[in-house]
């Protein structure tokens, strides 16, 4: 029991770090935190879902096209709430509310094109079962699993080791001094902003496969489990949001099994509330 | 080579300088001498694009740069040296000399201009792997100045380089920046240690409150009486 619990929240865990990095990547060159950000990933796996139960896509395409709708929504948010904004050298919190109106937009524009009811994913991969001696483990788990490391993994050396992702770096650190050393700062923030949708695509696919559905309001709430998970792996740290998502996803998941399954949530934030009382910059913040 | 005319920036509703002109020739070394709040910082942050001028005109090599983004004007061979360093702390020094050379593809001649930077500040190569921030002063100055010229700028501008150092490491400095003109780098330096800049510059300017108020060679400058005055602590007129 112990074991398998642990397993299901790596899983679940896992696409929380997802979710995660893509603010703290943001965070990191903007220094502020993009509150649009589940509702573009959920838009882009509706798009997903859609093309497969409207379309008959196979399963590739549509995790393809959920990738990249959500990029080109990140895209869309640089160029019309973040970037007009910047050039007014305005204040953090006008960006905060900007994107907090654009999340309302995408919303909204859920419900409109695909509705609000939850949309079932009609995709039977991965349900068998492996039998791995102390645990069983569905196929999609091990998909989910396979696919959030790998891509931490990835951009991990992308971040430290090209010289792309030491740009970005020299940018979260000092936008004015990246761009006296040539960085073309404007370019590094549409980038990054593009990685982070485009992650969130990744991780809302993965979720839907987890969960076998995807429901518009569902952005909101895995938005701010991203966000819970970024406070508490310290606001900027791209290793904290990799490691303090698959904390919450093992928190939620064993209070479900020795608890009381109405209790997730709380137990989960409870704990944050209480790492923080310790640790107030996170588990990998850097005090200031 | 650096021709600006009649260039005044604000901050909001403050100009901070007024109608400025100011000339940099191919090969020399110019100073830009003044007190605290003169101006000296908004010169050189307009001259590198982190400040749009209001008017006036700024030009390099022939063509006019006012208005340009700050790594287009790292393209076209400009590299400051920051007021107060401005290392990348969370970046090692290794890296922090690679983003100085970020506009350049040559691997060939980044890996050797980078040998170069270790044989001119050897402590650099014992700090390779070292954050950025653990530095001491001079050396962030050094770092500063070696990041820089990974760019293969043709005017190098060095905004306050001796801020906060030692007078033995300012000297270093110094001496180090003639050696850097004589390899054939233009220099513009903004100093308050104005007896150091004045001595190693052909020309000099002195900023007050905004403005141009002198200029000259820099030992015309050294021996004027209102220079000594306000700035080398010589004798109050009687």
């Amino acid at each position: 029991m112990f074991w398998q619990q642990l397993v299901n929240g790596l899983t679940v865990g896992s696409t929380y770090s997802l979710i995660a990095i893509g603010y703290t990547l943001i965070f990191g060159v903007l220094g502020i935190i993009n509150m649009a950000h589940g509702q573009i990933f959920i838009f882009g796996s509706l798009v997903g879902l859609v093309l497969i139960t409207e379309a008959d896509m196979p399963l590739g395409v549509a995790f393809l096209a959920a990738v990249v709708v959500s990029a080109i929504l990140g895209l869309i948010l640089e160029y019309t709430a973040l970037r007009p904004l910047r050039k007014k050298n305005v204040p953090h919190l006008a960006s905060l509310i900007s994107t907090i109106g654009f999340a309302i937009l995408v919303e909204e524009a859920m419900h409109k094109l695909f509705g609000a009811d939850s949309r079932a994913v009609p995709v039977s991969l991965g349900s068998e079962m492996y039998d791995l001696g102390i645990v069983q483990v569905r196929g999609v788990d091990i998909i989910i699993l396979a696919v959030s490391v790998v891509l931490m993994f990835v951009l991990h050396f992308w971040i430290n080791r090209t010289k792309m992702g030491k740009a970005i770096r020299a940018t979260a650190e000092n936008n004015e001094t990246a761009s006296i050393l040539g960085i073309n700062t404007n370019m590094v923030i549409v980038t990054t902003v593009v990685i982070a949708s485009a992650l969130g695509g990744v991780a809302g696919c993965l979720i839907g496969l987890a969960y076998s559905a995807l429901i518009p309001t569902m952005g909101l709430n895995l938005g701010f489990k991203g966000l819970a998970v970024l406070i508490l792996g310290g606001v900027g740290s791209i290793t904290g949001a990799m490691v303090c998502g698959i904390i919450l996803g093992i928190a939620e998941v064993f209070s479900v099994a020795y608890g009381d399954s109405s209790y997730r949530d709380a137990v989960a934030f409870g704990l944050i509330i209480l790492i923080l009382l310790i640790r107030p910059q996170g588990l990998f913040g850097r005090k200031v | 080579m650096l021709e600006i005319r009649d260039v005044s920036t604000s901050y909001g509703q403050i100009k901070a300088i007024r109608s400025i002109s100011l000339d940099v020739p191919q090969g020399k070394i110019v100073a830009l001498i003044g007190a605290n709040g003169a101006g000296k910082t908004t010169t050189m942050k307009t001259i590198t694009g982190l400040l749009v001028p209001d008017s006036g005109t700024i030009h390099f090599e022939g063509r006019r740069v006012d208005g340009l983004k700050p790594h287009q004007l790292v393209k076209a061979g400009l590299a400051l040296v920051p007021e107060g360093r401005a290392i990348l702390g969370q970046m090692t020094v290794q890296e922090n000399l690679e983003m100085g050379a970020f506009q350049r593809n040559d691997t060939a001649g980044i890996r050797e201009d980078m040998e170069k930077m270790m044989s001119w500040f050897p402590i650099l190569k014992e700090r390779l792997n070292q954050l950025g921030g653990t530095l001491s002063g001079g050396q962030q100055q050094m770092l500063a100045i070696a990041r820089a010229l990974m760019s293969r700028p043709k005017l190098l501008l060095l905004d306050e380089p001796s801020m906060g150092l030692a007078p033995i490491v300012v000297s270093d400095i110094f001496k180090t920046i003639q050696e850097i003109n004589r390899e054939g780098t233009t220099v513009l330096i903004v100093e308050q240690n104005v007896k150091q800049a004045l001595k190693i510059a052909d020309y000099g300017y002195v900023l007050e409150a905004g403005q141009i108020v002198l200029s000259g060679t820099g030992q015309e400058l050294l021996a004027n009486e209102r220079v000594k005055e306000a700035y080398l602590g010589g004798r109050k007129v009687q």
